[in-house]
């Protein structure tokens, strides 16, 4: 049986072992009937040109994983930033895990999606605001019907929450191969402020899919720092939906590190509702092997006033292959915009390739965009200038692709996070880094 | 300390030099003068390994070592430095960060320990004053958005930092006004040791006011066709370089 048959027939058997009576029940039966309709993206569809999808679903996943023997978290410490104090929301194969987690509901709700569905305090949120811009589209409306667990995030106004979340996806390998659909709900209050870091981990060698969809919400002045860590093993893919509503005066930044996994797709979507919003987008990917990543984001300018940062870097070694598809809409009303957005791309190999694409459409006249792409190999002048300093061939490349993507982390708020993004990068490159940026 | 043999090189299959011999001892300072496109910076990049460069005939003779052998770290680490004319900038390593890493680097090569980082700073800190570094200079991104004196100035502070056995300083004057030049020069004079020895390569007369030359080489069309005294650079500079072509010619 195909996947998509598969996964159309385990849904009444899904949504019998959640909470058939669950008030999302109406929202999970319109968007598998749409799953049903659309089928999986193909090449054919322009979003999808670069990114086959095809290797990745010939595997025979399951949605049911079994109930897993619980993680010591000695042994599952280093995925998280430990030095410093974080709430966290765990989930291992797609469940819950209590022990691993520390959660709240004090001055902030962190905790769960699937309580925050079945409980009547949350469901004014839950009406407002679930499923409310992820759009009809397969694998999001796949992710919205087998849609019950995930992080719950609820920030009431004039609050700042007073530690960062960890929302951190373990799979443990227990199913042969195992497809996780978390679902994400990030609600942030007027002049409210939360710092989130997301991570999936694939504990296994065994296939892991995770198609994961994050709505979040910025009231007023809200501000909003979300970081993705995509440094998963190399048999697990991520195809990561996140969409982003802004309204008056709120500033949202993602970063997103991708450097491990076998495909990662991240479709990054924010919508401005507002005047005088900020929407900042970073990324940085260092991949080598048949690793590869795709950044498709949007930004919609609708208001006047507001502006937009993406800068997006990417190192590719081996016969990696990377796809950066960044589209800015500004529409008529949306005057005095002000949308930048770069991409900037090494190939360290001639089998390694990029494909970047910029799409503006614009439909204001006084605005100004901006958008930049390079391709290219180290800089040999660059090169040849360290190393008659006496800085060895492959530091110096290190220490120019560190310098390459250091500008992008400059941007990270949490230092403890930079530094660690910092090591992963060093780890990435084979190197014992002897500074410190 | 440095004794060239008849070193051919060229680039992209264009012969740039023709036959260079020079030899430069401890305690002094060379200069050597040309017109544009006569081979001069071709020679420093040379020197410091530039792997563009293909020497088809010669060698590089430094303290009894052919240095062609090696790669560039491998020279530097021997004690050769080269000022450059456009030094490279490269944002998001600051001028601390990167010295940092260029002197456990050269110390790594030795098999030495890294520098403690209190020991780092006390360096930096005395180098920097040297050159009348600003300490805010430090932390910026090496060379982005640097001045042409700034730049400079840099250089000749990495220099400073390394202590190196020959010093090429390609054209390190170009793009300074005089307070600036001053400035690079007394750097360059303080830095000045019997054990160690300065090859400055330049257009123009100017920076021998400051920097003075044991001895002045000529170079034109990839050769040196001239040397003598500190009083043959005062006459380039008065009479230009056309007088030794028609000698060269003559010949």
């Amino acid at each position: 049986m195909e996947l998509k048959e598969k996964l159309i027939s385990s849904f009444l058997a899904f949504e019998e072992q959640v909470d058939m009576n669950s008030d999302v029940h109406e929202i999970r039966s319109r968007a598998i009937k749409d799953f049903e309709t659309m089928g999986f993206p193909t090449k054919k569809q322009e979003a999808w040109k670069y990114t086959s999808l095809n290797k990745v679903l010939k595997h025979d996943y399951t949605v049911f994983p079994k109930k897993h023997d619980s993680l010591d978290y000695r042994d599952v410490e280093k995925y998280f930033i430990d030095d410093i104090d974080t709430y966290k929301i765990v989930f291992v194969d797609g469940i819950y895990s209590s022990h691993l987690s520390s959660t709240t509901h004090e001055k902030i709700d962190a905790c769960l999606m699937s309580s925050a569905m079945n409980s009547s305090k949350y469901k004014p949120v839950i009406d407002n605001y679930f499923n409310k811009i992820a759009p009809k589209e397969s694998l999001t409306s796949l992710n919205t019907a087998f849609s019950h667990e995930g992080a719950f995030i609820n920030i009431p106004r004039n609050t700042m929450a007073d530690k960062p979340i960890q929302v951190v996806n373990f799979s443990t390998g227990n199913e042969s191969a195992l497809l996780v659909q978390p679902r994400n709900l990030i609600v942030v209050g007027e002049n409210s402020h939360v710092q989130i870091i997301e991570r999936h981990q694939s504990l296994t060698d065994h296939p892991v899919l995770t198609n994961s969809v994050t709505e979040i919400f910025a009231d007023k002045r809200a501000i909003v720092d979300y970081y993705k860590i995509q440094n998963d093993n190399i048999n697990a893919s991520l195809i990561d939906n996140t969409f982003v509503e802004q309204h008056h005066e709120s500033y949202c930044s993602v970063h997103t590190f991708s450097f491990g996994g076998n495909l990662t797709r991240n479709n990054l979507n924010f919508y401005q509702k507002g005047e005088r919003i900020d929407s900042t987008l970073k990324g940085v990917t260092v991949i080598e092997g048949k690793q590869h990543v795709d950044h498709n984001t949007l930004v919609h300018h609708a208001e006047p006033n507001c502006e937009s940062h993406q800068d997006y870097k990417a190192v590719f070694a081996g016969s990696s292959t990377g796809v950066f598809n960044g589209k800015i809409v500004v529409e008529k009303e949306a005057q005095k915009t002000n949308a930048f957005q770069s991409n900037n791309n090494i190939l360290l190999d001639d089998k390694a390739s990029i494909n970047s694409k910029p799409q503006l459409e614009i439909f204001a006249d006084d605005v100004k965009c901006s958008h930049g792409c390079t391709i290219g190999q180290l800089d040999e002048d660059a090169l040849f200038y360290l190393r008659s300093r006496g800085i060895p061939a492959k530091e110096a490349r290190a220490l120019l692709m560190y310098a390459f993507a250091n500008n992008v982390l400059e941007s990270v708020k949490i230092p403890e996070l930079k530094k660690r993004i910092n090591k992963i990068i060093a780890v990435k490159l084979g190197v014992s880094v002897g500074f410190n940026l | 300390m440095l004794k060239i043999k008849n070193l051919h090189a060229k680039v992209e299959g264009l012969k740039i030099l023709k036959g260079i011999d020079l030899e430069i001892n401890p305690g002094e300072v060379h200069a050597i003068m040309g017109p544009n496109g006569s081979g001069k910076s071709t020679l420093s990049s040379v020197i410091a390994g530039k792997e563009e460069y293909e020497i088809t005939r010669g060698e590089i003779i430094m303290e009894g070592e052919d240095l062609t052998q090696f790669d560039a770290e491998e020279r530097a680490h021997k004690g050769i430095f080269l000022s450059f004319q456009y030094p490279v900038e490269i944002p998001g390593v600051s001028v601390t960060n990167f010295m940092r890493a260029v002197i456990n680097a050269n110390r790594k090569a030795k098999g030495m320990e890294d520098m403690p980082a209190n020991e780092m700073l006390k360096l930096i800190r005395e180098k920097s004053e040297l050159l009348d570094i600003d300490r805010k200079f430090l932390s910026r991104s090496l060379n982005e958005g640097f001045s042409g004196g700034e730049k400079k100035r840099n250089e000749i502070f990495q220099m400073a930092m390394l202590e190196p056995k020959l010093a090429i300083l390609d054209e390190t004057d170009s793009g300074l006004d005089i307070d600036a030049l001053r400035i690079v020069a007394n750097g360059v004079n303080k830095l000045k040791r019997p054990d160690n020895a300065t090859l400055v390569i330049t257009h123009y007369q100017r920076l021998l006011d400051y920097i003075i030359p044991d001895v002045v080489h000529v170079m034109l069309d990839g050769r040196i066709v001239k040397t003598g005294g500190k009083e043959l650079a005062h006459e380039l500079e008065a009479r230009g370089y056309d007088w030794i072509k028609e000698e060269v010619s003559a010949q």
